[in-house]
């Protein structure tokens, strides 16, 4: 008797690792979360998202967000959960935005009240647009997309020396705004809050190899 | 980039900003000093003031935006955003705060309202506002003057949370309420609240106001910032909780992990010990009417 096996669900499900973790410890978490469920859904992946408080839940992770919030505020909170090492010791993806670039950054311009993870070799200026008044959206051209990315800036960071390992995906008059090295992707604006995935969908295709 | 296309002020960013302070402490702070405090403590900002409420009360008289000078130095001081208090309806004062380059202004029953019949129309400016509520109306008729960030009034400078619990529990029970309404029930509720039909039926659809919602007025444990968050907040202002007890810097630290960890009650016990006194609180209900800030505004 001739039998066909067709599978019900045709998600690609991910061996090995499990999760996108995104560090909940302050800052725009739940958008995050948001625009990684519907990118996974979009590209039909069948990976979890989910908030990440405790420093055991991080090593298993396929990537670990950084999201956008208060730099200091963020690095303090990973040092009183004991997260720093468990993160600089993290081999899965790193997608950080904004405070998350400052936290990733090897060295920081004109800050001595915290030192950030060294998570790849950049440095890092804080606000580097000034203040909130200086905050700004606009379309940006990224490397390997094809039509501008619209990006909103909020008391921005910008990359301003990068090592040679370290690719630059988005430069301005004021700095690098998205770079890349390796499974690290890492960004000065906040892809979460324009309602275009193609940045996390970028991560999960381009950075992470998934799909 | 097209630097001729950069937009600034948008409601985008005004609201990205606001959502950036999710899960986060505001302290109230009076000078650089306590600023640099707040920071080291974990603060994602500070509220630069010239007195902090429970100070305003003590004093009377007239309270109005503090002193530029005050504000400068405070922004000199921290990297975290600096927020400032401009008196309701009080454009001109906000129109200062904005020009000295603060992140937010808070739109505030705190200091003496300088027009009885209108709030600041909150659209023309560049920063982003915060303004309180008692209410779900009171809550998105602010939002419909551009207000980025809602908190509650609570009943500011009085270290008693009640009025904060009872302000965050109206406002999300009348969210509730809205749950399972037809668009034409909907519209009419507005009109009961006193507030635009399209707000209140997108707050009917998303379950919760369009901006993100903190509490204020009256935090003083870190038990009751997370008190706040455990019904729903965003998170906290603290005022006159943290330098107004007798060790600010435990307490502001105390504080932010409470916020931090605040469904671990582990986790808050193990912060709160220690801290000293609070401060002093008082009894809502032996305020004389013309002491309760929460009636100013509408």
């Amino acid at each position: 008797m001739f039998m066909l096996f067709r599978p019900i669900r045709c998600f690609k499900t991910v061996a090995g690792n499990t999760a996108i973790g995104v560090l909940a410890l302050q800052g725009n978490v739940s958008e995050h979360i948001g625009a990684f469920e519907s990118a996974i859904k979009g590209l039909d992946l069948d990976i979890p998202v989910i908030p990440i408080r405790k420093a055991d839940e991080i090593p298993s992770l396929l990537a670990l967000a950084i999201p956008g919030g208060e730099s200091t505020t963020i690095m303090r909170l990973i040092d009183k959960n004991r997260m720093r090492d468990v993160i600089r010791e993290f081999q899965g993806g790193i997608f950080a935005t904004c405070a998350g670039m400052v936290c990733a950054a090897r060295n920081l311009i004109d800050e001595t009240r915290f030192s950030p993870l060294d998570l790849l070799d950049i440095t890092v200026s804080r606000n580097a647009f000034g203040r909130q008044r200086e905050s700004f959206e606009a379309d940006l051209k990224i490397t390997g997309f094809e039509k501008p990315f619209h990006a909103v800036f909020i008391r921005a960071p910008v990359i301003t020396s990068a090592g040679s390992d370290v690719t630059v995906l988005a430069e301005i008059p004021q700095g690098i705004v998205a770079a890349r090295q390796q499974k690290k992707l890492i960004l000065s604006f906040h892809p979460e809050i324009s309602h275009d995935l193609r940045m996390h969908e970028y991560f999960l295709k381009k950075v992470l190899s998934l799909s | 980039m097209i630097l001729e296309d950069l937009r600034f002020g948008t409601e985008l960013i005004k609201r990205g900003f606001a959502s950036m302070q999710k899960g986060g402490v505001i302290m109230d702070v009076v000078s650089a000093e306590q600023a640099g405090i707040a920071e080291d403590a974990g603060a994602v900002a500070v509220m630069a003031l010239e007195r902090v409420p429970a100070d305003i009360r003590a004093a009377g008289g007239v309270a109005r935006m503090a002193d530029p000078k005050k504000i400068t130095e405070i922004i000199d001081t921290v990297s975290i955003p600096v927020m400032g208090k401009a008196r309701i309806g009080h454009f001109v004062e906000a129109q200062v705060l904005e020009a000295l380059g603060v992140d937010m202004i808070d739109e505030s029953e705190v200091l003496t309202p300088a027009d009885e019949e209108y709030h600041i129309d909150k659209t023309k400016f560049t920063v982003p506002f915060v303004c309180g509520a008692r209410n779900l109306g009171e809550a998105l008729r602010r939002i419909n003057e551009g207000a980025a960030m809602i908190r509650t009034k609570g009943e500011a400078g009085t270290g008693n949370v009640v009025e904060a619990v009872r302000h965050n529990r109206t406002i999300l029970s009348e969210i509730r309420r809205l749950k399972g309404m037809e668009e034409i029930e909907l519209v009419k509720r507005a009109r009961e609240l006193e507030a635009p039909a399209e707000l209140v039926i997108e707050t009917a659809k998303r379950q919760r106001i369009p901006v993100v919602n903190f509490s204020a007025g009256g935090i003083a444990t870190p038990a009751d910032a997370a008190l706040m968050m455990q019904l729903g907040s965003d998170g906290v202002f603290v005022g006159s909780g943290i330098f107004k007890s007798q060790q600010p810097e435990l307490m502001a630290k105390a504080i932010v992990e409470a916020v931090n960890h605040w469904n671990e009650p582990a986790v808050i016990a193990e912060v709160s010990k220690g801290l000293g006194d609070a401060m002093r609180g008082l009894d809502v209900h032996a305020l004389p009417p013309d002491q309760v800030l929460q009636n100013r505004g509408w």
